[in-house]
């Protein structure tokens, strides 16, 4: 019989408590797991930026349109390889709680731009061929189960009236990052019923994308391409796209910012949970503990049983807390594609959550030694147990 | 006579209560025999169990010393006193104070985990214990299914199991029906006189007192003259 023997006992000695702390600790992991994975995914789309793309956009706010005269004399900047351009155009498929996002964009220079989206050749033949083609993502297609042929009808918003939309395309991202849940089709479909309808509003595009020769001189093209609009209608703001990500990620930074805050009061929670278990296991121990110390068991053993029981608990309830967040997060993930393409545990999150669980253990240990191998042996052999 | 194993000279033990300070021994000398057998008797709060405490090394007296076969254990700091008690003292409880999750076996080899017997030796420590208190048979049962004299004679095993200099008994009977008591009061007196184990045992019980080789009286912390 060993002291470890006597730890494992001491841990199932009442199973309901400890079955309910192990639960505790699991869901308070789990739950962390969860929030920094939310939290480290909302980063992962700026994180995964191209460094050689910038993006041009109207000075005051993405919202006002930048006219589509401006491609050619940024195409004309020294260390501009290439110019594409895009549209927001929101709409509503079904209804609003089938949100994915919709735009318009230049099939001819999209792909030299964003190579990470793929689509086989005749897909992109076909997508540049027909002007009311459009190209849906394939996460789209496992949830809305479109086909190559299909017609997407979309409500107008922003763009009024009834827009149809055949599917030409399925396009797969190259990479892990790369989201899968967008329809693009033809900037010129949605111009060319501008000019019927609203022809002040044709031949403006959302914003410019510009692939660069050398993303060291990001900066330098920046403030060259604004210069060129300094003083006209519509002055730009040109970034990389990571600034450009990372500027509508710091729109949610108070909700950012929240999770961060919750992931680290769970934190406490689990703290709570097992110190309120160990301080009343220690406290119903008392006696046992003076009977160990008589026998000849010195403080270094009671520091090694409690923080023993203490560790096993929270390294029992970590594992099986690491455990669920597996399928919770890919639950959460998949309820959440739409808005978080990307929803994957990092390797770090899972060390944090690991490291808290040890962490939890060893402080929750701390008051019931104390508190054991202080007192006198006399004492403890009083204690009605 | 033979000599004084446990030699406790003018010990006086105080203790505290907030402000209060609360005199439990004053001045108190004993000596007792290799191979005796004593009952300590004595009204609640004359300072019997302090006195058996002080012997047993579990508690420090304020003034005096505290000698056991030889070693002056008064001077001992707890680490070194810790490790005295495990090889010299054996200890019977009222409650018999067994771990629940231990089997009889397991609470039996308790004390042996801090020797450097091998688990071969440790095992046939244990079935030896165990089988002079008549218990072989259920080594491996939890305390919850022993009836409370056969608790008690699992922490007798546990006691005897480190073939300790000295047996200490605090009420061993204190909790147990009368036949249960004959029988746990019996061994203890086969220890004494079998095994030739020195036995210092407190007890409010005068047919217990009267296994004893030797009873002294404690009334207000100190000692009348012999009782038998």
């Amino acid at each position: 019989m060993k002291i470890a023997k006597l730890i494992l006992r001491n841990v199932f000695r009442h199973k309901l408590r400890a079955f309910l702390t192990i639960l505790g600790v699991a869901v308070a992991v789990m739950a962390f797991g969860l929030l920094r994975t939310l939290v480290t995914s909302w980063y992962a789309g700026a994180n995964a930026s191209a460094p050689d793309r910038l993006i041009t956009r109207h000075s005051v706010s993405f919202v006002f349109p930048l006219p589509l005269a401006d491609r050619d004399q940024i195409l004309r900047l020294p260390g501009v390889k290439a110019v594409t351009y895009e549209n927001w155009f929101g709409g509503v498929y079904i209804d609003k709680t089938h949100f994915f996002p919709r735009f318009a964009c230049d099939p001819e220079t999209m792909f030299e731009i964003y190579p990470e989206y793929e689509l086989t050749p005749d897909e992109l033949t076909n997508f540049k061929k027909e002007r009311d083609a459009c190209i849906v993502g394939q996460k789209l297609v496992e949830e809305y189960h479109f086909k190559i042929g299909d017609i997407i009808t979309l409500s107008g918003d922003i763009f009024p009236g009834q827009w149809q939309f055949v599917v030409r395309g399925i396009y797969k991202g190259k990479e892990q990052t790369t989201e899968e849940n967008a329809m693009f089709f033809h900037w010129d479909y949605l111009n060319e019923q501008l000019l019927k309808t609203a022809p002040r509003r044709a031949n403006m595009v959302g914003w410019y994308v510009e692939k660069i020769s050398n993303p060291s001189d990001a900066a330098r093209i920046s403030q060259n391409i604004d210069a060129l609009f300094t003083n006209s209608n519509a002055a730009t703001k040109t970034e990389t796209e990571k600034a450009f990500q990372a500027g509508f990620i710091s729109m949610s930074s108070a909700i950012i910012t929240s999770l961060q805050i919750i992931s680290y009061v769970i934190i406490g929670i689990i703290f709570l949970v097992l110190a309120n278990t160990m301080i009343m296991t220690a406290r119903e121990r008392i006696r046992e503990y003076a009977v160990l110390k008589t026998l000849g068991f010195t403080a270094k053993h009671l520091v090694i049983l409690i923080f023993g029981e203490s560790l096993s608990i929270a390294i029992i309830g970590g594992i099986v807390g690491i455990a669920l967040t597996f399928p919770a997060t890919a639950g959460f993930g998949a309820a959440m594609s739409n808005f978080i393409p990307l929803f994957i545990i990092e390797p770090g999150t899972l060390v944090m959550a690991a490291a808290f669980a040890i962490i939890v253990g060893i402080i929750a240990a701390i008051f019931p030694t104390i508190r054991a191998v202080n007192t006198k042996i006399v004492d403890g052999l009083r204690q009605v147990g | 006579m033979p000599d004084a194993i446990v030699q406790v000279k003018n010990v006086t033990k105080i203790y505290k209560r907030d402000t209060m300070q609360i005199p439990v021994l004053q001045n108190l000398s004993l000596e007792v025999p290799e191979g005796e057998f004593l009952a300590l008797m004595g009204p609640s709060g004359s300072g019997k169990t302090t006195l058996l405490n002080l012997i047993a090394g579990i508690d420090r007296p304020n003034n005096g010393s505290i000698t056991i076969a030889g070693t002056d254990i008064s001077t001992l700091n707890e680490s070194a006193l810790a490790s005295w008690r495990s090889r010299h003292v054996g200890f019977v409880f009222q409650f018999y104070n067994l771990i629940p999750v231990l089997t009889a076996f397991e609470n039996v080899e308790l004390p042996l985990l801090l020797t450097h017997l091998s688990k071969a030796e440790r095992k046939a420590h244990v079935e030896a214990a165990l089988g002079v208190v008549g218990l072989g048979d259920r080594m491996n049962h939890y305390p919850r299914q022993l009836s409370g004299g056969q608790e008690q004679r699992v922490a007798i095993a546990r006691a005897i199991v480190t073939d300790p200099t000295i047996i200490v008994a605090d009420e061993p009977t204190g909790d147990l029906d009368k036949k249960s008591a004959e029988d746990v009061l019996g061994l203890l007196e086969r220890l004494n006189q079998e095994f030739k184990k020195t036995i210092i045992m407190v007890t409010h019980d005068p047919n217990a007192a009267a296994k004893a080789h030797q009873t002294r009286h404690l009334d207000k912390g100190e000692l009348s003259n012999n009782g038998n």
